[in-house]
């Protein structure tokens, strides 16, 4: 962990509970910063990521919408044009299919489009992963396609800690932000979260700059870069491999957009064996792109590589079928074994 | 009017629906109290029952021929059971089991039988798209097969259902639109979301037919079905129905409906469509000994069926290549390093 996460012993939040207090925070100090989606208001989000908040600002500023995914999100799009700080949730990611023009073609290009006379400083927050047998509709994290689409900053907290200071950073960010929060990791009640994202969390403001990756654990012997929820299953596979006297170094990347390749850059140059472990398909995406970086900037460091996703297959409903393709534990803990000497 | 056959026929699919409905609630808590855990239990996954809406199913499904298609959305079961969908392999596809609809894949809110043309989706309104291709399929062919799409109240605003709507007319295809209407989008009431109380308005604005029934009756159901049924299979266009519902469950197991009254849900569960076709039965020289029959058979056919569903195998891990292309293995783009 930061240096800065132990200094802030004392208080420990969920995940859940450290986005909202940014939120909230923002939402204090700016009239301008409203949330709109579907069951934020007094559901308080499907997976908590509102819990609260209509308590303290009501329903014009935590407002629930319509299913019309496309017209609240190209809303926020406007809104955002017209120099509100809106934040929109879509509840699950893999529901943007129905709206990815006002993502894509919108929010994400119009900065660029109109040569810099427009902004767009809206948050797009967006529910990932599987883990729990929701099947191919609702287990993506499609990390690598908002990722892909040039315009779009892309954050992805692992821990209550990041999940504060990343949502504050996300909403006074003048650009677009897909802030992708895995619910295995939200601290919800009717979905265990492992150990490790419930973190001490300071009750001051604090913002985590985009581009820098945190180091978890470090190691001499291999390099894992991930994010999100296989943060915590690089950690317990690392716990492991240290027991059979493999260090492991664990990188969350933390942000995808921009991405810090400097920090894998170093750790490859130093433990020369590189495993990427995803959450999303594994062909043409986040993987793929993290070899590419570290075989641009230290290939003659690297000594072997692996890589862990999804086998590009749509995420199956039964638990033998699930586990099969999710990247586990064991699977990461066999991956750097792999790449040993 | 129904026959007593026709009353005796939605009886029996309604009873069945909501036994199943509560025997799958039993199933799916099992291992998640007193601390809920969606990861344990015989039940992978989420589950969305729904009881209260049997009335819906029943009374528009007695029109439709297994040739008929129907899509229905992430609140299947009862349309899946009055479509004639098999009830064991649906079952062991709930269970996550090989020999389910889907080998274990789809779950269930994916369930699909092309014996009976069924298929239902978890993304809110994506039927709708797929029942215009349906319909538009059989009149290419010259066929008097319809096609229905149901979806819930919370759909309509999607753009997915008013595009639809709009081709459907526009080429006055064979397909009717089903919303079952229980108030309720996941939290949100329906005055929160939008300003027309009768959803079957929206079809006005497309020159489409349109009925609204507002009592929750699977007579009342029937007949205004057979009247939209009737005019697809004429090939006199599309209609949209919106029919009154309750919901008795929950949007999904382990919503706790902190958003929702007492009033309302104790006002939901009096609605219930169930002993008001009973009564209407017995006015019909039902006996009530049949009644009973019924009821006593709906339950063993659940039993059986979960038996059977939980003595299926799961699937062996390497099955989740199969499929992503016709013709079974993985074509694995990125293949093995």
């Amino acid at each position: 962990m930061a240096e800065t996460e132990t200094e802030a012993a004392g208080r420990e939040l969920t995940m859940s509970r450290a986005m909202v207090e940014a939120i909230a925070g923002e939402m204090r100090e700016d009239e301008e910063v409203f949330y709109m989606g579907e069951d934020v208001a007094d559901y308080g989000g499907i997976f908590d990521s509102t819990e609260g908040l209509l308590e303290e600002f009501g329903h014009d500023r935590v407002m629930d919408v319509p299913i019309s995914e496309t017209a609240y999100i190209g809303a926020a799009v406007g809104a955002a044009q017209a120099g509100m700080r809106p934040i929109a949730e879509l509840m699950f990611v893999d529901f943007f299919g129905v709206c990815m023009d006002q993502i894509y073609n919108g929010m994400a290009k119009n900065t660029y489009m109109s040569g810099g006379s427009f902004t767009v400083p809206m948050v797009l927050t967006t529910a990932v992963g599987g883990g729990y047998n929701d099947a191919g509709q609702h287990s993506q994290t499609l990390y690598g396609t908002f990722a892909h689409l040039p315009g779009m900053k892309v954050v992805v907290p692992s821990t209550a800690y990041d999940a504060k200071g990343l949502m504050h950073a996300a909403i006074r960010d003048d650009d677009p932000v897909v802030y992708m929060f895995h619910k295995r990791l939200m601290g919800i009640g009717w979905m265990p979260a492992p150990e490790g994202p419930k973190t001490p969390v300071p009750e001051e403001d604090y913002t985590i700059p985009f581009g820098e990756a945190a180091v978890r654990r470090e190691g001499a012997d291999a390099t894992v870069v991930t994010l999100g929820l296989h943060v915590h299953r690089a950690l317990s596979a690392a716990e492991e491999l240290a027991a059979e006297g493999i260090e492991t170094e664990v990188i969350d990347l933390r942000t995808l957009v921009p991405l810090d390749a400097e920090t894998v850059l170093e750790s490859v140059r130093k433990t020369g064996r590189l495993v990427v472990v995803d959450e999303d398909y594994r062909s043409f995406g986040l993987t793929g792109e993290v070899v590419a970086r570290a075989a641009e900037g230290a290939l003659s460091d690297l000594e072997a590589v692996e890589r862990l996703g999804i086998p590009d297959v749509p995420i199956p409903y039964a638990r033998p079928l699930e586990n099969e393709v999710i990247p586990g534990t064991e699977d990461v803990a066999e991956a750097v074994r792999s790449v040993q000497g | 009017m129904p026959t007593v056959s026709e009353l005796r026929g939605m009886y029996e699919e309604m009873v069945l629906a909501r036994r199943y409905e509560e025997r799958l609630q039993e199933e799916y808590l099992e291992g998640k109290q007193p601390a809920f855990d969606i990861s344990a239990g015989p039940i992978p996954g989420e589950l969305h029952l729904a009881a209260g809406h049997e009335a819906s199913s029943a009374g528009v499904c007695r029109h439709l021929r297994d040739d008929d298609t129907v899509t229905a959305p992430h609140r299947p079961h009862h349309v899946a059971i009055s479509k004639g969908v098999d009830l064991k392999r649906m079952t062991a596809e709930i269970f996550g089991r090989r020999t389910g609809l889907s080998k274990g894949k789809g779950g269930h809110m994916h369930l699909f039988d092309p014996d009976v043309n069924f298929a239902c989706s978890g993304i809110i309104a994506q039927g709708c798209p797929p029942a215009v291709g349906a319909a538009m399929a059989a009149k290419k062919r010259n066929e008097d097969s319809v096609a229905v799409a149901f979806l819930g109240d919370g759909a309509i605003d999607q753009g997915a259902f008013l595009e639809s709507l709009n081709l459907a007319a526009v080429r006055e295809l064979p397909v009717v639109f089903v919303i079952e209407d229980n108030d309720w989008a996941i939290s949100m009431p329906k005055e929160r979301i939008t300003d027309i109380e009768d959803g079957s308005r929206r079809a006005e604005g497309f020159a489409m037919s349109n009925t609204r029934v507002d009592y929750d009756d699977a007579v009342a159901v029937y007949e205004a079905a057979r009247e939209a049924v009737g005019r697809a299979r004429a090939g006199n266009g599309p209609t949209l129905l919106e029919l009154q519902v309750h919901r008795r469950m929950g949007h999904f197991m382990g919503d706790a409906e902190a958003y929702r009254h007492d009033e309302d849900k104790e006002w939901a569960e009096k609605q219930d469509p169930i002993p008001k076709l009973a009564t209407r039965l017995r006015e019909e020289g039902v006996e009530d000994v049949d009644i009973e029959e019924i009821r006593e058979r709906a339950h063993d056919r659940v039993e059986e069926v979960i038996r059977w569903a939980k003595d299926q195998p799961e699937p062996d891990p390497e099955e989740a290549y199969e499929d992503v292309f016709v013709g079974d293995v993985a074509a694995g783009v990125g293949g093995e390093d």
